[in-house]
């Protein structure tokens, strides 16, 4: 399965003909994917931002940020603007130190998570073999910055939003592993690309939500949960808690929490298309387009084309699920605590774990269907 | 010396200094919470410290189960009791201390002497299995280690059902520290939702 473009390797053979040695032209690489990354992400979320308030004004019939650029789509790049240019208030009583490491940590995880998301065979900062457990394990680090910044906001309702926080993401953590566990069982890896590889036998029919319907509704709500997403988001419930642990802040420490919550929301919807929508596929295995049209599959202009069918298609499809969340949003009624609790504890756990034993079942009876 | 072994060393320096720091503040320092936020920073550089070692599946389990799991309840416990009372003044707090403070060099000189008298090198040059570590992981747990893993979940499910007891009184008929006979009633009204009493 070893073809698709190799960015690292071309870049390495360009710059050893300027005579650098190995280790040099390491160092310079390091960086490049990672900057590239993370300004995709900050441009998904100044995107998202914009779907946001466009899609809400449509859901309430009002026309929404109209006069920044043509239909207001420089409006999330003046929201930007504003916070970096507000003045950055740390309350009197405050705890400062710990109110200025809660959004940081919020964040930090969720931007290292990117380390994972395939946008093709070889487009991925790093093929790490935990892959999707690495996200996991990081993703658990965020309910830490939450209570630390509704804490030392020294403020109740801080409080209150920073606990519900943190008692949400420790709930919905524990079907969203075990559903993924079902898809690693299926795979054999716990790595993104193994994954993907998996799923791109027959096009959109191999894709996983076929086989694991259950595991994808799971997932999804969970995501969703993990995300503070309405219908899930009374950490921050407005008419309760004025807005939960991001009460105190303003500027940019209110920022990191926006931005956070966004990448997170984009991270959830790629990793949904890369665990259950086929990743980087086509629904028709461009292999097979190739062969029909008599086009030889690693010409380079036939590679670089499949790669970027690769990344519109990841990015389309994680669009359509953050499309989705966005309605979604706008539509439903917020979850009360206890109903969130029983939803989390008494039926989405018991229903990931008899899927996880239902495709263990499944793999040893029709192994050529569930990944022998 | 090549950069990847000067970036080792560079974060290992970096990631034990944290660790000693982050102990000994978690140890010695009076606010609580701080102490809670330090264990957590503590638990991430032995993360850390795997990931130098290439066991990354354990670097990641640490985080998953020391961090998210431990390092949370912990906070969140202490949230959720947190009162603002002075404490006590302890009688005699500094001969409690030198003892301390003593028995905890005697344990720090015991394990150093450890440390200088064993052999830690082994004794064959073994291929470091690196990315193939938790598929050996999987096997060790499901074949020469599976009674203490299954014995370690007899323990969570017997701390599970210790929780549940002490936070649901009413399945007892008698409470649990004074002996007397519960009070049911009033048990059922506390546990009813406030929304279901306003008619």
């Amino acid at each position: 399965m070893e073809y698709g473009l190799d960015l690292e390797y071309s870049f390495n053979e360009f710059l050893k003909g300027f005579g650098l040695s190995s280790e040099i032209i390491h160092i310079i690489w390091l960086p490049l994917p990672m900057l590239l990354v993370l300004v995709a992400a900050v441009v998904g979320v100044l995107v998202t931002v914009w779907l946001e308030r466009k899609i809400s004004a449509a859901a309430q019939q009002r026309i929404g940020p109209e006069y920044a650029g043509a239909l207001g789509v420089l409006q999330p790049i003046a929201d930007g603007l504003k916070l970096l240019v507000k003045e950055d208030i740390i309350p009197a009583k405050a705890d400062g130190i710990l109110f200025t490491a809660g959004p940081i940590l919020v964040l930090v995880p969720v931007i290292l998570s990117w380390l994972i998301v395939p946008f093709g065979q070889n487009l991925l900062i790093s093929n790490v073999g935990i892959g999707i457990f690495l996200w996991i394990a990081l993703s658990s680090i965020q309910p830490i910055g939450l209570l630390m910044s509704g804490y030392a906001s020294n403020n109740k309702y801080s409080l209150l939003g920073g606990l519900r926080a943190a008692a949400q993401s420790i709930s919905y953590e524990i079907p969203l592993a075990l559903s993924v566990l079902a898809i690693v069982l299926m795979t054999n890896s716990l790595s993104t690309i193994d994954i993907v590889n998996q799923q791109s036998g027959a096009g959109i029919l191999s894709w996983n939500i076929w086989r694991q319907p259950v595991g994808f509704i799971v997932f999804w709500i969970c995501a969703l949960a993990e995300c503070e997403r309405l219908p899930f988001d009374l950490p921050e419930a407005e008419e309760e808690l004025v807005a939960g642990y991001q009460t105190e802040y303003a500027g940019m420490k209110f920022a990191l929490f926006y931005l956070g919550s966004y990448i997170n929301l984009i991270l959830s919807a790629l990793l949904v298309s890369i665990l259950y929508l086929g990743g980087w596929g086509f629904p028709v295995p461009v292999e097979l387009i190739a062969k029909f049209l008599n086009l030889p599959i690693n010409a380079p202009f036939i590679q670089v084309f499949t790669a970027s069918i690769g990344i519109v298609m990841t990015v389309l499809k994680a669009y359509l699920l953050v499309f989705i969340a966005i309605l979604l949003r706008w539509t439903t009624p917020r979850v009360r605590i206890d109903q969130l609790l029983d939803l989390g504890w008494k039926f989405l756990l018991p229903i990931s774990l008899a899927n996880l034993l239902i495709t263990a079942g499944l793999k040893l009876a029709f192994p050529q269907f569930f990944g022998g | 010396m090549s950069i990847a072994i000067t970036t080792q060393i560079i974060c290992f320096t970096i990631l034990s200094l944290v660790i000693i720091v982050g102990a000994l503040g978690v140890v010695l320092l009076e606010s609580i919470v701080y102490s809670a936020f330090l264990l957590g920073g503590v638990f991430m550089s032995v993360a850390g410290l795997y990931l130098l070692l290439n066991a990354s599946f354990v670097a990641a389990a640490q985080v998953l189960v020391y961090v998210g799991a431990v390092n949370v309840l912990i906070i969140f416990a202490i949230m959720l009791v947190n009162k603002k009372e002075d404490l006590k003044p302890i009688i005699d707090i500094k001969s409690r201390r030198i003892i301390s403070t003593s028995i905890c060099l005697t344990l720090l000189s015991l394990l150093i002497r450890v440390d200088l008298t064993n052999v830690w090198s082994l004794s064959s040059p073994q291929k470091s299995i690196g990315e193939e570590s938790t598929i050996r992981i999987g096997e060790h747990l499901f074949s020469d280690y599976l009674l203490p893993f299954e014995v370690a979940s007899v323990l969570l499910l017997m701390a599970m059902i210790g929780a549940i007891v002490l936070a649901r009184r009413d399945v007892m008929s008698k409470d649990i520290s004074t002996g007397l006979p519960v009070d049911q009633e009033l048990i059922e009204k506390s546990s009813e939702p406030l929304l279901t009493n306003k008619n």
